[in-house]
Protein backbone atom coordinates (compact mmCIF):
# COMPACT_ATOMS: atom_id res chain seq x y z
CA UNK A 1 0.00 0.00 0.00
CA UNK A 2 1.19 3.38 -0.69
CA UNK A 3 2.13 5.06 2.16
CA UNK A 4 1.56 8.91 0.69
CA UNK A 5 -1.19 10.51 -1.49
CA UNK A 6 -0.55 11.73 -5.08
CA UNK A 7 -2.91 14.68 -4.42
CA UNK A 8 -3.17 16.55 -1.11
CA UNK A 9 -4.38 19.59 0.37
CA UNK A 10 -2.08 22.61 0.50
CA UNK A 11 -1.83 24.83 4.00
CA UNK A 12 0.62 26.22 6.33
CA UNK A 13 -1.26 25.73 9.29
CA UNK A 14 -4.17 23.40 9.20
CA UNK A 15 -2.44 20.54 9.95
CA UNK A 16 -0.55 21.81 13.21
CA UNK A 17 -3.99 22.44 14.48
CA UNK A 18 -5.45 19.49 13.48
CA UNK A 19 -2.54 17.56 15.34
CA UNK A 20 -2.76 19.69 18.45
CA UNK A 21 -5.05 18.26 20.31
CA UNK A 22 -3.77 14.68 20.21
CA UNK A 23 0.13 16.76 20.41
CA UNK A 24 -0.69 18.18 23.90
CA UNK A 25 -2.23 14.88 25.61
CA UNK A 26 0.54 12.73 24.32
CA UNK A 27 3.34 15.71 25.29
CA UNK A 28 1.21 16.45 28.85
CA UNK A 29 0.42 12.87 29.91
CA UNK A 30 3.08 10.56 28.06
CA UNK A 31 6.43 12.35 27.43
CA UNK A 32 6.69 14.41 30.14
CA UNK A 33 5.66 12.07 32.79
CA UNK A 34 7.85 9.33 30.68
CA UNK A 35 10.88 11.68 31.06
CA UNK A 36 10.44 12.35 34.32
CA UNK A 37 10.26 8.47 34.72
CA UNK A 38 13.76 8.21 33.11
CA UNK A 39 15.05 11.02 34.87
CA UNK A 40 13.85 10.00 38.85
CA UNK A 41 15.86 6.71 38.00
CA UNK A 42 19.00 8.60 38.47
CA UNK A 43 18.03 10.15 40.99
CA UNK A 44 17.52 9.50 45.24
CA UNK A 45 14.98 12.08 47.32
CA UNK A 46 15.57 12.05 51.32
CA UNK A 47 12.79 11.12 52.92
CA UNK A 48 11.14 14.72 53.08
CA UNK A 49 11.23 15.46 49.81
CA UNK A 50 13.49 18.52 50.44
CA UNK A 51 16.90 17.74 48.46
CA UNK A 52 17.51 15.44 45.52
CA UNK A 53 20.67 14.22 44.74
CA UNK A 54 22.17 12.48 40.91
CA UNK A 55 23.13 9.08 42.14
CA UNK A 56 23.81 7.68 38.83
CA UNK A 57 22.79 3.50 38.13
CA UNK A 58 22.12 3.56 42.35
CA UNK A 59 18.58 2.98 42.24
CA UNK A 60 19.18 0.23 39.51
CA UNK A 61 21.70 -1.66 41.36
CA UNK A 62 19.57 -1.55 44.68
CA UNK A 63 16.79 -3.41 42.29
CA UNK A 64 18.98 -6.10 40.93
CA UNK A 65 20.28 -6.84 44.23
CA UNK A 66 17.09 -6.79 45.88
CA UNK A 67 15.79 -10.25 45.98
CA UNK A 68 12.09 -9.26 46.27
CA UNK A 69 12.56 -7.86 42.83
CA UNK A 70 14.36 -10.70 41.36
CA UNK A 71 11.19 -12.91 42.70
CA UNK A 72 8.82 -10.65 41.43
CA UNK A 73 10.73 -11.11 37.71
CA UNK A 74 9.89 -14.91 38.68
CA UNK A 75 6.47 -14.32 39.29
CA UNK A 76 5.67 -12.06 37.01
CA UNK A 77 6.97 -14.75 33.89
CA UNK A 78 5.71 -17.98 35.41
CA UNK A 79 2.41 -15.62 36.06
CA UNK A 80 2.42 -14.88 32.17
CA UNK A 81 3.45 -18.12 30.85
CA UNK A 82 0.50 -19.73 32.87
CA UNK A 83 -2.30 -17.46 31.84
CA UNK A 84 -1.28 -17.21 28.09
CA UNK A 85 -0.41 -21.16 27.63
CA UNK A 86 -3.52 -22.21 29.15
CA UNK A 87 -5.71 -19.37 28.06
CA UNK A 88 -4.81 -20.58 24.31
CA UNK A 89 -5.22 -23.99 25.20
CA UNK A 90 -8.76 -24.21 26.10
CA UNK A 91 -9.63 -21.06 23.51
CA UNK A 92 -7.88 -23.11 21.00
CA UNK A 93 -10.10 -26.05 22.22
CA UNK A 94 -13.40 -24.49 21.92
CA UNK A 95 -12.66 -22.72 18.71
CA UNK A 96 -12.07 -25.72 16.86
CA UNK A 97 -15.74 -27.73 18.15
CA UNK A 98 -17.22 -24.03 17.78
CA UNK A 99 -15.98 -24.48 14.13
CA UNK A 100 -17.41 -27.73 13.41
CA UNK A 101 -20.89 -26.69 15.02
CA UNK A 102 -24.39 -25.91 13.35
CA UNK A 103 -26.65 -25.72 15.50
CA UNK A 104 -26.56 -23.20 18.27
CA UNK A 105 -23.67 -21.45 16.82
CA UNK A 106 -24.67 -18.21 17.82
CA UNK A 107 -25.27 -18.54 20.81
CA UNK A 108 -22.50 -20.58 21.95
CA UNK A 109 -20.15 -17.60 20.50
CA UNK A 110 -22.26 -14.88 22.10
CA UNK A 111 -21.95 -16.38 25.43
CA UNK A 112 -18.17 -16.97 25.45
CA UNK A 113 -17.81 -13.35 24.60
CA UNK A 114 -19.29 -12.15 27.72
CA UNK A 115 -16.62 -12.18 29.66
CA UNK A 116 -13.98 -9.76 27.07
CA UNK A 117 -17.07 -7.25 28.78
CA UNK A 118 -16.23 -7.81 32.34
CA UNK A 119 -14.17 -5.16 33.92
CA UNK A 120 -10.77 -7.34 35.14
CA UNK A 121 -11.74 -5.71 38.72
CA UNK A 122 -14.84 -7.02 38.25
CA UNK A 123 -13.70 -10.26 37.43
CA UNK A 124 -11.53 -10.67 40.32
CA UNK A 125 -14.40 -9.62 42.45
CA UNK A 126 -16.26 -12.60 40.91
CA UNK A 127 -13.60 -15.19 41.39
CA UNK A 128 -12.68 -14.16 44.94
CA UNK A 129 -15.71 -14.79 45.93
CA UNK A 130 -16.29 -18.28 44.57
CA UNK A 131 -13.06 -19.08 46.32
CA UNK A 132 -13.01 -17.26 49.55
CA UNK A 133 -11.99 -20.37 52.22
CA UNK A 134 -14.95 -18.72 54.22
CA UNK A 135 -17.93 -18.86 52.02
CA UNK A 136 -16.83 -19.57 48.47
CA UNK A 137 -19.24 -22.04 46.81
CA UNK A 138 -16.31 -23.86 44.70
CA UNK A 139 -13.96 -22.95 47.90
CA UNK A 140 -16.55 -25.76 49.69
CA UNK A 141 -16.86 -28.27 47.12
CA UNK A 142 -12.43 -28.53 47.10
CA UNK A 143 -12.82 -28.78 50.84
CA UNK A 144 -15.61 -31.60 50.88
CA UNK A 145 -13.56 -33.25 48.34
CA UNK A 146 -9.90 -33.36 50.91
CA UNK A 147 -8.40 -30.69 48.94
CA UNK A 148 -7.33 -27.84 51.34
CA UNK A 149 -7.48 -24.67 49.63
CA UNK A 150 -6.40 -20.98 51.16
CA UNK A 151 -5.15 -18.50 48.52
CA UNK A 152 -4.69 -16.14 51.75
CA UNK A 153 -2.26 -18.40 53.35
CA UNK A 154 -0.55 -20.56 50.43
CA UNK A 155 0.88 -18.62 47.71
CA UNK A 156 0.20 -21.64 44.81
CA UNK A 157 -3.86 -21.56 45.68
CA UNK A 158 -3.22 -17.89 45.24
CA UNK A 159 -1.01 -17.96 42.10
CA UNK A 160 -3.47 -20.47 40.49
CA UNK A 161 -6.64 -18.04 41.89
CA UNK A 162 -5.22 -15.03 39.64
CA UNK A 163 -4.20 -17.65 36.98
CA UNK A 164 -7.67 -18.52 36.43
CA UNK A 165 -9.34 -15.59 36.74
CA UNK A 166 -6.82 -13.74 34.50
CA UNK A 167 -7.66 -16.87 32.10
CA UNK A 168 -11.47 -16.71 32.30
CA UNK A 169 -11.14 -13.13 31.12
CA UNK A 170 -9.22 -13.46 28.26
CA UNK A 171 -10.94 -16.81 26.95
CA UNK A 172 -13.22 -14.32 24.27
CA UNK A 173 -10.62 -12.89 22.49
CA UNK A 174 -8.24 -15.98 22.20
CA UNK A 175 -11.36 -18.02 21.23
CA UNK A 176 -12.32 -14.62 18.44
CA UNK A 177 -8.82 -15.32 17.07
CA UNK A 178 -9.03 -18.63 16.81
CA UNK A 179 -12.38 -19.00 14.99
CA UNK A 180 -11.41 -16.70 12.39
CA UNK A 181 -7.99 -17.99 12.02
CA UNK A 182 -9.99 -22.02 11.67
CA UNK A 183 -12.87 -20.02 9.01
CA UNK A 184 -9.76 -18.90 6.93
CA UNK A 185 -8.26 -21.98 6.30
CA UNK A 186 -9.87 -23.35 3.17
CA UNK A 187 -12.41 -25.78 2.99
CA UNK A 188 -10.46 -27.38 -0.05
CA UNK A 189 -7.75 -28.43 1.98
CA UNK A 190 -9.63 -30.36 4.63
CA UNK A 191 -11.67 -32.06 2.22
CA UNK A 192 -8.44 -33.08 0.07
CA UNK A 193 -7.16 -34.21 3.66
CA UNK A 194 -10.19 -35.95 4.55
CA UNK A 195 -10.27 -37.91 0.85
CA UNK A 196 -6.49 -39.11 2.06
CA UNK A 197 -8.11 -41.06 4.39
CA UNK A 198 -7.27 -38.78 7.78
CA UNK A 199 -9.58 -38.67 10.49
CA UNK A 200 -10.57 -35.69 12.11
CA UNK A 201 -7.61 -35.55 15.21
CA UNK A 202 -5.10 -36.15 11.72
CA UNK A 203 -6.42 -33.51 10.24
CA UNK A 204 -6.22 -30.79 12.79
CA UNK A 205 -2.90 -31.85 13.63
CA UNK A 206 -1.23 -31.81 10.35
CA UNK A 207 -3.70 -29.11 8.58
CA UNK A 208 -5.46 -26.77 11.02
CA UNK A 209 -3.06 -26.68 13.83
CA UNK A 210 -0.16 -25.91 11.39
CA UNK A 211 -1.64 -23.06 9.54
CA UNK A 212 -2.94 -21.81 12.90
CA UNK A 213 0.76 -20.97 13.93
CA UNK A 214 0.18 -17.27 12.85
CA UNK A 215 -2.89 -16.99 14.69
CA UNK A 216 -1.17 -18.89 17.66
CA UNK A 217 1.68 -16.93 18.20
CA UNK A 218 0.21 -13.80 17.94
CA UNK A 219 -2.07 -14.34 20.38
CA UNK A 220 1.15 -15.70 22.77
CA UNK A 221 2.78 -12.27 22.52
CA UNK A 222 -0.73 -10.25 22.97
CA UNK A 223 -1.70 -12.85 25.82
CA UNK A 224 1.87 -12.55 27.66
CA UNK A 225 1.34 -8.71 27.08
CA UNK A 226 -1.89 -8.73 28.92
CA UNK A 227 -0.83 -10.72 31.78
CA UNK A 228 1.89 -9.02 32.27
CA UNK A 229 -0.27 -4.79 32.33
CA UNK A 230 -3.88 -5.79 32.11
CA UNK A 231 -4.09 -7.73 35.50
CA UNK A 232 -3.43 -4.94 37.67
CA UNK A 233 -6.72 -5.25 38.61
CA UNK A 234 -7.42 -8.65 39.01
CA UNK A 235 -4.48 -9.08 41.34
CA UNK A 236 -5.96 -5.36 43.73
CA UNK A 237 -8.75 -7.35 43.80
CA UNK A 238 -8.11 -10.49 44.87
CA UNK A 239 -4.64 -11.24 46.63
CA UNK A 240 -2.99 -7.42 46.42
CA UNK A 241 0.17 -9.45 46.12
CA UNK A 242 0.00 -11.72 49.05
CA UNK A 243 0.49 -13.78 50.68
CA UNK A 244 3.58 -12.08 51.29
CA UNK A 245 4.63 -11.18 47.61
CA UNK A 246 4.06 -13.77 46.07
CA UNK A 247 1.26 -12.67 43.63
CA UNK A 248 3.68 -9.75 43.39
CA UNK A 249 3.54 -9.27 39.43
CA UNK A 250 6.06 -6.16 38.00
CA UNK A 251 3.59 -3.95 37.64
CA UNK A 252 1.74 -4.39 40.99
CA UNK A 253 5.37 -4.14 42.72
CA UNK A 254 5.86 -0.40 41.06
CA UNK A 255 2.20 0.57 42.63
CA UNK A 256 2.89 -0.37 45.83
CA UNK A 257 6.69 0.14 46.09
CA UNK A 258 5.69 4.25 44.58
CA UNK A 259 2.43 4.60 45.68
CA UNK A 260 1.99 3.01 48.69
CA UNK A 261 5.31 3.17 50.38
CA UNK A 262 6.73 6.07 48.71
CA UNK A 263 9.88 5.13 47.68
CA UNK A 264 10.46 7.35 44.31
CA UNK A 265 13.47 6.47 43.25
CA UNK A 266 13.27 2.77 43.51
CA UNK A 267 9.81 3.02 41.90
CA UNK A 268 10.93 5.19 39.08
CA UNK A 269 14.36 2.74 38.31
CA UNK A 270 11.38 -0.26 38.07
CA UNK A 271 8.97 1.93 35.83
CA UNK A 272 12.48 2.40 33.29
CA UNK A 273 12.84 -1.20 33.51
CA UNK A 274 8.70 -1.85 32.54
CA UNK A 275 9.35 0.56 29.84
CA UNK A 276 12.16 -1.52 28.77
CA UNK A 277 10.25 -4.92 28.52
CA UNK A 278 7.04 -3.48 27.04
CA UNK A 279 9.64 -1.92 23.97
CA UNK A 280 10.77 -5.62 23.86
CA UNK A 281 7.75 -6.70 23.18
CA UNK A 282 5.96 -4.50 20.92
CA UNK A 283 9.35 -5.01 18.67
CA UNK A 284 8.96 -8.77 18.73
CA UNK A 285 5.06 -8.33 18.13
CA UNK A 286 5.83 -6.50 14.92
CA UNK A 287 8.85 -7.79 13.73
CA UNK A 288 8.46 -11.46 14.19
CA UNK A 289 4.95 -11.65 14.28
CA UNK A 290 4.08 -9.66 11.49
CA UNK A 291 6.55 -11.30 9.08
CA UNK A 292 8.17 -14.25 10.13
CA UNK A 293 5.28 -16.10 10.40
CA UNK A 294 3.27 -15.50 7.12
CA UNK A 295 3.31 -17.76 4.24
CA UNK B 1 -18.48 -30.35 7.80
CA UNK B 2 -16.44 -33.31 5.25
CA UNK B 3 -18.32 -36.14 7.13
CA UNK B 4 -21.26 -37.06 9.18
CA UNK B 5 -19.90 -37.82 12.72
CA UNK B 6 -22.59 -38.28 15.65
CA UNK B 7 -19.98 -38.84 18.07
CA UNK B 8 -18.16 -35.99 17.40
CA UNK B 9 -21.23 -33.84 17.11
CA UNK B 10 -21.79 -34.92 20.67
CA UNK B 11 -18.75 -34.59 21.77
CA UNK B 12 -18.41 -31.00 20.22
CA UNK B 13 -21.94 -29.83 22.16
CA UNK B 14 -20.46 -31.27 25.16
CA UNK B 15 -16.77 -29.44 25.18
CA UNK B 16 -19.06 -25.93 24.20
CA UNK B 17 -21.18 -26.67 27.44
CA UNK B 18 -17.99 -27.01 29.64
CA UNK B 19 -16.92 -24.47 28.24
CA UNK B 20 -19.78 -22.35 29.22
CA UNK B 21 -20.32 -23.50 32.31
CA UNK B 22 -17.32 -22.02 32.93
CA UNK B 23 -17.49 -19.02 31.53
CA UNK B 24 -21.36 -18.29 33.16
CA UNK B 25 -21.10 -19.98 36.77
CA UNK B 26 -19.02 -16.94 38.20
CA UNK B 27 -22.03 -14.67 36.45
CA UNK B 28 -24.40 -16.83 37.46
CA UNK B 29 -23.20 -17.12 41.21
CA UNK B 30 -23.35 -13.69 41.58
CA UNK B 31 -26.85 -13.32 40.33
CA UNK B 32 -27.77 -15.85 42.87
CA UNK B 33 -26.01 -14.03 45.38
CA UNK B 34 -27.31 -10.91 44.72
CA UNK B 35 -31.27 -12.35 45.18
CA UNK B 36 -30.34 -13.66 48.92
CA UNK B 37 -29.42 -11.68 52.12
CA UNK B 38 -26.34 -11.27 53.68
CA UNK B 39 -26.80 -13.71 56.30
CA UNK B 40 -27.78 -16.80 53.73
CA UNK B 41 -25.19 -16.06 51.84
CA UNK B 42 -22.89 -16.86 54.44
CA UNK B 43 -23.83 -19.66 55.71
CA UNK B 44 -21.73 -22.60 54.39
CA UNK B 45 -22.58 -23.60 51.47
CA UNK B 46 -24.68 -20.73 50.11
CA UNK B 47 -27.69 -21.56 48.36
CA UNK B 48 -27.07 -22.12 44.46
CA UNK B 49 -30.47 -21.15 43.35
CA UNK B 50 -32.10 -17.56 43.06
CA UNK B 51 -33.80 -16.59 45.93
CA UNK B 52 -36.27 -13.59 46.01
CA UNK B 53 -34.64 -10.31 47.56
CA UNK B 54 -33.05 -9.58 44.13
CA UNK B 55 -34.22 -6.54 43.81
CA UNK B 56 -33.88 -4.94 47.30
CA UNK B 57 -30.03 -5.52 46.42
CA UNK B 58 -30.32 -3.52 43.71
CA UNK B 59 -32.22 -1.00 45.70
CA UNK B 60 -29.57 -0.92 48.38
CA UNK B 61 -26.51 -0.92 45.89
CA UNK B 62 -27.94 1.83 44.07
CA UNK B 63 -28.86 3.93 46.83
CA UNK B 64 -26.48 3.05 48.96
CA UNK B 65 -26.20 3.18 52.44
CA UNK B 66 -25.69 -0.85 53.40
CA UNK B 67 -24.31 -1.80 56.32
CA UNK B 68 -21.14 -3.44 54.64
CA UNK B 69 -17.81 -2.78 56.32
CA UNK B 70 -16.28 -1.20 53.35
CA UNK B 71 -17.43 1.64 51.23
CA UNK B 72 -21.06 2.21 50.69
CA UNK B 73 -21.56 5.10 48.79
CA UNK B 74 -24.72 5.01 46.14
CA UNK B 75 -23.79 3.01 42.82
CA UNK B 76 -26.09 5.34 40.47
CA UNK B 77 -24.15 7.93 41.31
CA UNK B 78 -20.73 5.15 40.20
CA UNK B 79 -22.91 4.07 36.85
CA UNK B 80 -22.99 7.91 36.09
CA UNK B 81 -19.46 8.87 36.68
CA UNK B 82 -18.36 5.46 34.45
CA UNK B 83 -20.84 6.32 31.54
CA UNK B 84 -19.54 9.70 31.54
CA UNK B 85 -16.09 8.54 31.84
CA UNK B 86 -16.51 5.87 28.89
CA UNK B 87 -18.02 8.11 26.53
CA UNK B 88 -16.33 10.92 26.87
CA UNK B 89 -12.90 8.70 26.37
CA UNK B 90 -14.55 6.84 23.55
CA UNK B 91 -15.30 10.07 21.60
CA UNK B 92 -12.41 12.30 22.05
CA UNK B 93 -10.44 9.23 21.15
CA UNK B 94 -11.75 8.77 17.87
CA UNK B 95 -12.44 12.67 17.38
CA UNK B 96 -8.62 13.35 17.92
CA UNK B 97 -7.54 10.44 16.01
CA UNK B 98 -9.38 11.29 13.21
CA UNK B 99 -8.02 14.85 13.24
CA UNK B 100 -4.76 13.45 13.61
CA UNK B 101 -4.74 10.64 10.72
CA UNK B 102 -6.31 12.86 8.54
CA UNK B 103 -3.64 15.81 9.20
CA UNK B 104 -0.69 12.87 8.57
CA UNK B 105 -2.39 11.31 5.34
CA UNK B 106 -3.74 14.64 3.06
CA UNK B 107 -0.94 17.46 4.19
CA UNK B 108 2.54 17.33 3.24
CA UNK B 109 4.35 19.79 6.44
CA UNK B 110 7.89 19.58 8.23
CA UNK B 111 8.05 16.99 11.32
CA UNK B 112 4.97 15.12 9.38
CA UNK B 113 6.87 11.61 10.23
CA UNK B 114 8.13 13.29 13.69
CA UNK B 115 4.73 13.64 14.65
CA UNK B 116 3.54 10.65 13.00
CA UNK B 117 6.37 8.44 15.29
CA UNK B 118 5.44 10.43 18.68
CA UNK B 119 1.95 8.81 18.58
CA UNK B 120 3.34 5.37 17.29
CA UNK B 121 5.72 5.27 20.23
CA UNK B 122 2.97 6.08 22.74
CA UNK B 123 2.25 2.65 22.87
CA UNK B 124 5.34 1.84 24.29
CA UNK B 125 4.24 3.94 27.52
CA UNK B 126 1.49 2.01 29.55
CA UNK B 127 -0.08 3.80 32.18
CA UNK B 128 1.50 0.96 34.49
CA UNK B 129 4.96 1.87 33.44
CA UNK B 130 4.58 5.56 34.48
CA UNK B 131 2.61 5.52 37.65
CA UNK B 132 4.34 7.68 39.87
CA UNK B 133 4.76 10.95 37.33
CA UNK B 134 1.49 10.87 35.82
CA UNK B 135 0.17 11.02 39.04
CA UNK B 136 2.21 13.96 39.94
CA UNK B 137 1.35 15.94 36.29
CA UNK B 138 -2.38 15.37 37.00
CA UNK B 139 -2.02 16.68 40.62
CA UNK B 140 0.12 19.68 39.33
CA UNK B 141 -2.47 20.87 37.15
CA UNK B 142 -5.31 20.27 39.65
CA UNK B 143 -7.31 17.79 37.89
CA UNK B 144 -7.73 15.12 41.00
CA UNK B 145 -11.21 13.88 41.28
CA UNK B 146 -12.70 15.58 38.19
CA UNK B 147 -14.11 14.74 35.15
CA UNK B 148 -11.15 16.29 33.30
CA UNK B 149 -8.93 13.70 35.13
CA UNK B 150 -10.36 11.15 34.85
CA UNK B 151 -10.60 11.27 30.71
CA UNK B 152 -7.92 13.35 29.15
CA UNK B 153 -5.27 11.71 29.88
CA UNK B 154 -6.72 8.75 28.52
CA UNK B 155 -7.63 10.13 24.93
CA UNK B 156 -4.45 9.53 23.11
CA UNK B 157 -4.74 7.02 20.89
CA UNK B 158 -2.08 5.52 18.73
CA UNK B 159 -4.17 2.23 17.94
CA UNK B 160 -7.09 4.36 16.63
CA UNK B 161 -4.69 6.54 14.65
CA UNK B 162 -3.38 4.09 13.02
CA UNK B 163 -6.45 2.32 12.01
CA UNK B 164 -7.90 5.84 10.53
CA UNK B 165 -4.38 6.41 8.58
CA UNK B 166 -4.72 2.88 6.90
CA UNK B 167 -8.41 3.87 5.85
CA UNK B 168 -7.67 6.73 4.52
CA UNK B 169 -4.77 5.56 2.61
CA UNK B 170 -7.11 3.19 0.67
CA UNK B 171 -9.42 5.84 -0.43
CA UNK B 172 -9.17 7.06 -3.84
CA UNK B 173 -7.61 10.11 -4.47
CA UNK B 174 -10.37 11.06 -7.46
CA UNK B 175 -12.25 11.77 -4.23
CA UNK B 176 -10.38 14.42 -3.38
CA UNK B 177 -9.31 15.74 -6.79
CA UNK B 178 -13.56 15.61 -7.28
CA UNK B 179 -13.97 18.04 -3.94
CA UNK B 180 -11.34 20.30 -5.42
CA UNK B 181 -13.35 20.66 -8.24
CA UNK B 182 -16.49 21.29 -6.83
CA UNK B 183 -14.16 24.35 -4.86
CA UNK B 184 -14.42 22.42 -1.40
CA UNK B 185 -11.48 23.16 1.08
CA UNK B 186 -10.20 20.39 3.39
CA UNK B 187 -12.18 20.48 6.44
CA UNK B 188 -15.45 20.84 4.12
CA UNK B 189 -13.88 17.66 2.43
CA UNK B 190 -12.92 15.82 5.60
CA UNK B 191 -16.45 16.44 7.27
CA UNK B 192 -19.00 15.54 3.86
CA UNK B 193 -16.04 13.15 2.34
CA UNK B 194 -13.95 11.38 5.28
CA UNK B 195 -16.10 11.18 8.28
CA UNK B 196 -18.96 9.54 5.93
CA UNK B 197 -17.10 6.97 4.31
CA UNK B 198 -15.39 5.79 7.49
CA UNK B 199 -18.45 5.36 9.46
CA UNK B 200 -17.91 1.57 10.17
CA UNK B 201 -14.33 1.60 11.71
CA UNK B 202 -15.70 4.37 13.54
CA UNK B 203 -18.55 1.62 15.16
CA UNK B 204 -15.96 -1.19 15.21
CA UNK B 205 -13.75 1.80 17.54
CA UNK B 206 -16.37 2.49 19.52
CA UNK B 207 -17.54 -0.66 20.73
CA UNK B 208 -13.76 -1.29 21.92
CA UNK B 209 -12.72 2.06 23.61
CA UNK B 210 -16.10 2.23 25.24
CA UNK B 211 -15.81 -1.08 26.70
CA UNK B 212 -12.16 0.09 27.18
CA UNK B 213 -12.80 3.54 28.89
CA UNK B 214 -15.81 1.73 31.11
CA UNK B 215 -13.47 -0.65 32.44
CA UNK B 216 -10.34 1.49 33.42
CA UNK B 217 -9.19 0.54 36.80
CA UNK B 218 -5.22 1.79 37.65
CA UNK B 219 -6.11 5.16 36.28
CA UNK B 220 -9.14 6.18 38.35
CA UNK B 221 -7.35 4.42 41.12
CA UNK B 222 -4.80 7.10 40.83
CA UNK B 223 -6.48 10.36 40.46
CA UNK B 224 -9.71 9.81 42.49
CA UNK B 225 -9.43 10.53 45.81
CA UNK B 226 -13.23 11.07 46.84
CA UNK B 227 -16.27 8.94 46.87
CA UNK B 228 -18.27 11.07 44.74
CA UNK B 229 -16.24 10.76 41.71
CA UNK B 230 -15.64 6.72 42.06
CA UNK B 231 -16.42 4.76 38.40
CA UNK B 232 -18.22 1.38 39.62
CA UNK B 233 -15.47 -0.18 38.97
CA UNK B 234 -13.42 0.88 41.42
CA UNK B 235 -16.16 1.34 43.60
CA UNK B 236 -16.44 -2.48 43.54
CA UNK B 237 -13.54 -2.80 45.33
CA UNK B 238 -13.90 -0.27 47.71
CA UNK B 239 -16.95 -2.54 48.74
CA UNK B 240 -14.99 -5.45 49.93
CA UNK B 241 -13.32 -4.47 52.91
CA UNK B 242 -12.80 -6.13 56.65
CA UNK B 243 -13.27 -9.94 55.88
CA UNK B 244 -15.85 -12.09 54.70
CA UNK B 245 -18.32 -11.86 57.01
CA UNK B 246 -18.32 -8.34 57.28
CA UNK B 247 -19.55 -7.64 53.29
CA UNK B 248 -22.80 -7.53 52.18
CA UNK B 249 -21.77 -9.77 49.99
CA UNK B 250 -25.81 -9.17 48.17
CA UNK B 251 -24.92 -5.66 47.43
CA UNK B 252 -21.42 -6.31 45.95
CA UNK B 253 -22.87 -8.99 43.46
CA UNK B 254 -25.36 -6.76 42.32
CA UNK B 255 -23.06 -3.95 41.83
CA UNK B 256 -20.82 -6.34 40.12
CA UNK B 257 -24.19 -7.24 37.93
CA UNK B 258 -24.73 -3.55 37.52
CA UNK B 259 -21.11 -2.77 36.60
CA UNK B 260 -21.01 -5.22 33.75
CA UNK B 261 -24.27 -4.88 32.45
CA UNK B 262 -23.35 -1.78 29.77
CA UNK B 263 -20.23 -2.96 28.41
CA UNK B 264 -21.71 -6.61 28.28
CA UNK B 265 -25.02 -5.40 26.25
CA UNK B 266 -22.44 -3.17 24.12
CA UNK B 267 -20.92 -6.22 22.95
CA UNK B 268 -24.11 -8.94 22.84
CA UNK B 269 -25.94 -6.16 20.76
CA UNK B 270 -22.96 -4.55 18.51
CA UNK B 271 -21.61 -8.12 17.98
CA UNK B 272 -20.54 -7.49 14.81
CA UNK B 273 -18.74 -4.18 15.20
CA UNK B 274 -17.08 -5.74 18.32
CA UNK B 275 -15.59 -8.54 15.99
CA UNK B 276 -14.59 -5.95 13.46
CA UNK B 277 -12.90 -4.00 15.83
CA UNK B 278 -11.24 -6.65 17.44
CA UNK B 279 -9.17 -7.75 14.75
CA UNK B 280 -8.69 -3.76 12.96
CA UNK B 281 -7.41 -2.48 16.23
CA UNK B 282 -4.84 -5.50 16.37
CA UNK B 283 -3.30 -5.08 13.01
Amino acid sequence: MATEKRVLFRSGWLPWLLLAPQGVVIAVFFYWPAAQALIQSFQMQDVFGLAVSWVGLDNFRTLFADPSYLGSFRITAFFSLAVAVSGIAISLALAVFADRIVRFALFYKTLLIVPYAVAPAVAGVLWLFMFSPTLGVVAWALEQSGIRWNPLLDSSDAMTLIVMAAVWKQISYNFLFFLAGLQSIPKSLIEAAAIDGAGPWRRFRTVQFPLLSPTTFFLLVINIVYAFFDTFAIIDATTQGGPGQDTMILVYKVYNDGFKNGDLGGSAAQSVVLMAVVIALTVVQFRWVEKKVQY
Amino acid sequence: MVERNPTLVVLGHAVMWLGLAVVVFPLYLALVAASHTPAEIIAVPMPLVPGGHLIESFRSALVGGSEGAGSTAPVARMMWISLVMALVITVGKIAISLLSAFAIVYFRFPLKNFFFWAIFVTLMLPVEVRIMPSYKVVADLGMLNSYAGLTIPLIASATATFLFRQFFLTVPDELVEAARIDGAGPLRFFKDVLVPLSATSIAALFVIQFIYGWNQYLWPLLVTTSEDMYPVVIGIKRMIAGGDAANEWNVVMATALLAMIPPALVVVLMQKWFVKGLVDTEK
